[in-house]
């Protein structure tokens, strides 16, 4: 077995002592010398024309530096999928949604950016609005946008197998449909940009953004500039799951008013804007199909789906195709059939949150898995693992698991929560479920279609002081990915954590695809692998020729150069090193072993500056079938857990009160931040489980717009959790690692669903599960007779 | 122009005297006049928790505090935490057991936790939780934060030893 010096430790995040002292800098604590302050006027109207738009109120007023509309940017449409821009950085015709941005102004304070706005003077004429799905598929709607009939923006068809043959041959069929609502993924830190535009035509973002390199290509396509001028930094940033994946209208307002003013210019949402336009999770409607024999084998599957989409398209290609390709694995299904359909109304629009687009299919699918076995008389436990794909296994959409750890989970949390003593054993009110998930080790292609590299990163060695410092363009949102890194560093050169730096998040240090679909660790991590295997050659090989010795005779461990055989003299270079650093105090001298820290000053002498270089792209993954691209990794993670629930049969309020989740990470690089994701997913699916629904009125208009009324869970709502990792050892991933940040929220939801019937009897085919639902269905159950 | 106010106070220990806006919050004065920006804006609504500070001993959310209600009084921030250079227990803990994720609420479950232990020297977890109630956070799920503070009574406890 090998053994590691620092990868798979407990080791304390790099990025810990900054946040834990008030000294981590986010966009919100930066401050430029010269800097306005943006603000960015919003219809009031879900959907209409506009007539006109008279901003000289606006300009005239003292303190405001500049009033951008429509007629300032050109009408080059943008989005997230290239198959679908179909948004303007300001409305020109119509608006689609209350909060749709019309204009924007930079001033010298936010106060006199805010009054301005206000003596923005806008005509509109109202149009009928379609505000949910049933009304926007209803024959004669209103159109959001003029060329997509009955609203359905995109739509997505596909069969493996043959569905309808193979369910006339099963022994049980149910369809079951299941709504869910819309949710905000409720970071923290409200999103922020400075956008700062210099003299020579180089513009700077600074932004609270996932993606970097996705943001730089968005503002240089929109606002005409060439990719090589506009760098985007990342600061710090406070929380993402994935709404701050895609570029926005904020951060390029901001840079059109940097270039007019030639000043940079600061923005930032409110927490209402968060919930404008930051572009978290659809609502999604499932119907589903799924046939059995009665020995439990799973034959058949049939997915509709409608998403709720919002006015504008964002991550919804995505999300559609995702709806329905993370479906049918981790079981070994032969026939599935899926039809999706991605509805716009006039609504902001939605995009991506973690478990992009396959976690409510999971969660109806894995309630009605647990009503079949039910009706079959199996354990759901045996019915899953009769069912389960093993590593090998392709699926019949061809996602093919290189390794799935899935068996192992699913016994984990039945072995470690008392499953086979507590199942169907329970009083009244309290109950016991379990599911299954998985996901995606990182999207197979880039957003856009490009043979792209999706991760470079470079370690520059120090010419002297034996430390390394990475640079790498991912991005840390939170999740630890640059302790991650710097330990993969650490170990592959062979030298201690402490002796590496890393800066991530800015678009110089090379390319990255960012914080999204769990890449990081897999992607990232193979670039930042192959670059410390770089440096550790390079100096090795200097190391060889100047001792004369075999390469394959020289290693680094714990930051020492490593004679297999001994026996080697490296006098002379031990006193070039010491002539270098006379009266220095702590070099190591006379017999104590060759340092990292002379050998990489004995190969900078020798080579100049070592730099290592690494490079990450997916090699050729299968499917052929139209949209094959959204769903295929070199990896995928997986749960399982189980949930303990009380439910109070007089006010229908749920407790949590205990989840058992199993995750195969592949390979865990930091324990502790591998179990940190495991609890953050399952408390952010908790919440949308029990309390999460952004609400609306009838003109649009959000109704609980703060996290108030927006209700994510609090420290008393969060059970005791046993997290366990699996480690399967992914042969495509750095040291075997796969994803672990939205892999395990799948199994969440539908392991509430599971324990809250078998603590009422009640099945839930709507979310959220709040106490007035509960205890509306528990009134009825009582009435029946 | 309206007419600023004078505002006296002690920050972490230092008084400190100010001209503020008559209407400004205290988060508002801390961040953009004493610089002090380890206290995050996270909802302005007084919802979230990431403004917390103390104001004599007292957590409060900053966001919704007017700055003149700390004439006079005593304020703590997460800058005023480290003992000269040695990290606060709490500190220490918080970034060995993971309970700093994205970081974004961390200064206020600081302050919150500091509270807690200066009432109660040896809190459950239940107690914690109900003391850490006031502040979000959507990365950990609580439970490593839980932890930090449990295991930050450990240290205090030895360290008094």
């Amino acid at each position: 077995m090998t053994t590691y010096s620092t990868v798979n430790s407990r080791a304390p995040r790099l990025d810990a002592p900054d946040k834990a002292t008030g000294s981590a800098v986010y966009i919100d604590d930066i401050r430029l010398p010269g800097m306005l302050f943006g603000a960015m006027l919003h219809s009031p109207l879900a959907h209409a024309k506009i007539l006109n738009i008279d901003t000289r109120g606006a300009k005239r007023l003292s303190g405001v530096k500049s009033v951008v509309t429509y007629e300032d940017t050109g009408l080059i449409k943008y989005g997230v999928s290239p198959a679908r821009y179909d948004e303007l950085l300001f409305c020109d015709g119509k608006v689609r949604y209350v909060g749709d941005e019309v204009a924007a102004v930079a001033a010298v304070d936010l106060e006199t950016a805010v009054e301005a706005l206000s003596l923005i003077n806008v005509e509109y004429e109202e149009l009928p609005a379609v505000l949910t799905m049933e009304e926007a598929l209803a024959e004669g709607a209103p159109l959001v946008h003029d060329e997509y009939q009955r609203n359905i923006g995109a739509e997505v068809h596909h069969e493996f197998g043959d569905v309808e043959s193979a369910l006339a041959q099963c022994d049980l069929v149910r369809t079951d449909t299941f709504r869910s609502k819309r949710q905000d993924a409720a970071f923290i830190e409200p999103q922020g940009c400075i956008a700062d535009y210099d003299g020579r035509g180089y513009l700077t973002l600074r932004s609270s953004t996932q993606t970097p390199h996705y943001v730089q290509r968005t503002i240089a396509m929109v606002l005409g500039l060439p990719i090589g001028k506009v760098r985007v930094v990342k600061p710090y940033v406070g929380g993402g799951f994935g709404p701050k994946a895609a570029a926005n209208a904020m951060e390029m307002a901001a840079c059109l008013m940097s270039m007019k003013t030639g000043k940079p210019v600061k923005m930032g949402f409110t927490r209402e804007e968060v919930f404008l336009h930051s572009r978290a999770r659809h609502q999604f409607v499932h119907t589903l199909t799924t046939g059995v024999k009665k020995d439990g084998t799973i034959v058949a599957l049939k997915n509709e789906c409608y998403l709720e989409g919002g006015a504008y398209t964002s991550f919804g290609i995505a999300t559609i195709y995702y709806a329905g390709s993370l479906l049918g694995g981790p079981y070994r299904l032969q026939n599935m059939k899926y039809d999706g359909y991605r509805v716009y109304t006039n609504k902001p629009a939605c995009g991506a949150q973690r478990g992009h687009g396959g976690v409510i299919a999971r969660a109806a699918w894995e309630q009605q898995l647990d009503r079949i076995a039910e009706e079959i008389g199996m354990d759901p436990v045996e019915l899953r693992l009769k069912n389960m794909m093993e590593a090998g296994d392709v699926s019949c959409n061809e996602l093919k698991m290189n390794s799935l750890g899935m068996r192992e989970c699913i016994e984990a949390v039945r072995d470690g929560s008392g499953w086979k003593e507590k199942k169907g054993r329970l009083p009244k009110g309290k109950g016991i479920g379990m599911a299954c998930g998985f996901f995606v080790s990182g999207a197979g292609f880039p957003i856009y279609r490009s043979d792209t590299y999706h991760a470079t990163v470079s370690i520059h060695v120090s010419e002297d002081g034996g430390t390394v410092h990475v640079y790498t363009a991912s991005a840390e949102i939170g999740q630890g990915s640059d302790t991650a890194f710097a330990m993969i560093a650490a170990e592959t050169i062979g030298i201690p954590l402490d002796s590496v730096m890393i800066s991530s998040g800015d678009t110089e240090f090379g390319i990255d695809l960012g914080a999204y679909s769990s890449r990081q660790t897999l992607m990232t991590g193979h670039a930042t692998k192959e670059a410390a295997v770089d440096v550790r050659n390079q100096i090795l090989a200097v190391m060889a020729r100047e001792l004369k010795v075999d390469i394959s005779e020289l290693d680094i461990k714990d930051g020492l150069i490593v004679f297999k055989h001994g026996g080697v003299d490296f006098s002379r270079l031990r006193a070039r090193y010491i002539r270098e650093h006379r009266g220095w105090q702590g070099i190591a001298r006379g017999n104590d072993p060759l340092t990292f820290q002379e050998a990489a000053r004995i190969a900078y002498l020798a080579r100049g500056t070592i730099i290592g270089r690494g490079k990450y792209k997916p090699a050729e993954l299968g499917g052929s079938h139209k949209g094959a691209a959204v769903g295929t990794s070199p990896a995928y993670g997986c749960s399982a857990q189980v949930v303990e629930v009380s439910v109070d049969m007089e006010t229908g309020r749920i407790t949590v009160e205990k989840m058992t989740d199993a995750h195969d990470c592949g390979f865990a690089i930091n324990r502790t931040s591998v179990e940190g994701q495991m609890q953050g997913s399952l408390s952010m699916g908790l919440g949308e489980a029990l309390y999460e629904e952004v609400k609306f009125d009838e003109k649009g208009r959000i109704l609980n717009p703060n996290l108030g009324e927006y209700k994510i869970p609090t420290s008393l709502d969060m059970p005791n959790v046993n997290p366990i990792i699996v480690e399967s050892h992914e042969p495509y991933g750095p040291f075997g690692a796969k994803e672990v940040g939205e892999g395990a929220i799948m199994p969440t939801i539908p392991a509430i669903l599971n324990a809250v019937y078998d603590a009422t009897g009640i099945r839930f085919q709507e979310l959220p599960l709040t106490p007035e639902r509960v205890f509306m269905a528990l009134r009825a159950k009582k009435q029946k007779p | 122009m309206r007419d600023k106010a004078k505002l006296k106070m002690k920050v972490n220990g230092k008084t400190h005297s100010v001209e503020v806006e008559p209407d400004a919050s205290l988060l508002e004065v801390l961040r953009d006049q004493l610089n002090l920006r380890g206290t995050k804006k996270g909802c302005e609504e007084g919802e979230c928790g990431a403004c917390t500070v103390l104001i004599d001993g007292l957590p409060v959310v900053s966001c919704l505090t007017p700055a003149l209600k700390c004439q006079g009084l005593s304020v703590e921030t997460v800058e005023g935490m480290e003992d000269g250079k040695k990290l606060h227990p709490l500190q220490e803990a918080f970034l060995e057991t993971g309970a700093v994720q994205c970081g974004y609420c961390t200064s206020g479950m600081l302050m919150s936790s500091r509270h807690l232990l200066e009432k109660n020297t040896n809190p459950t977890a239940e107690e914690i939780k109900i003391g850490l109630s006031g502040n979000l956070c959507r990365c950990t799920g609580y439970v490593q934060i839980i932890e930090a503070v449990l295991s930050a009574v450990k240290k205090i406890k030895e360290s008094e030893k």
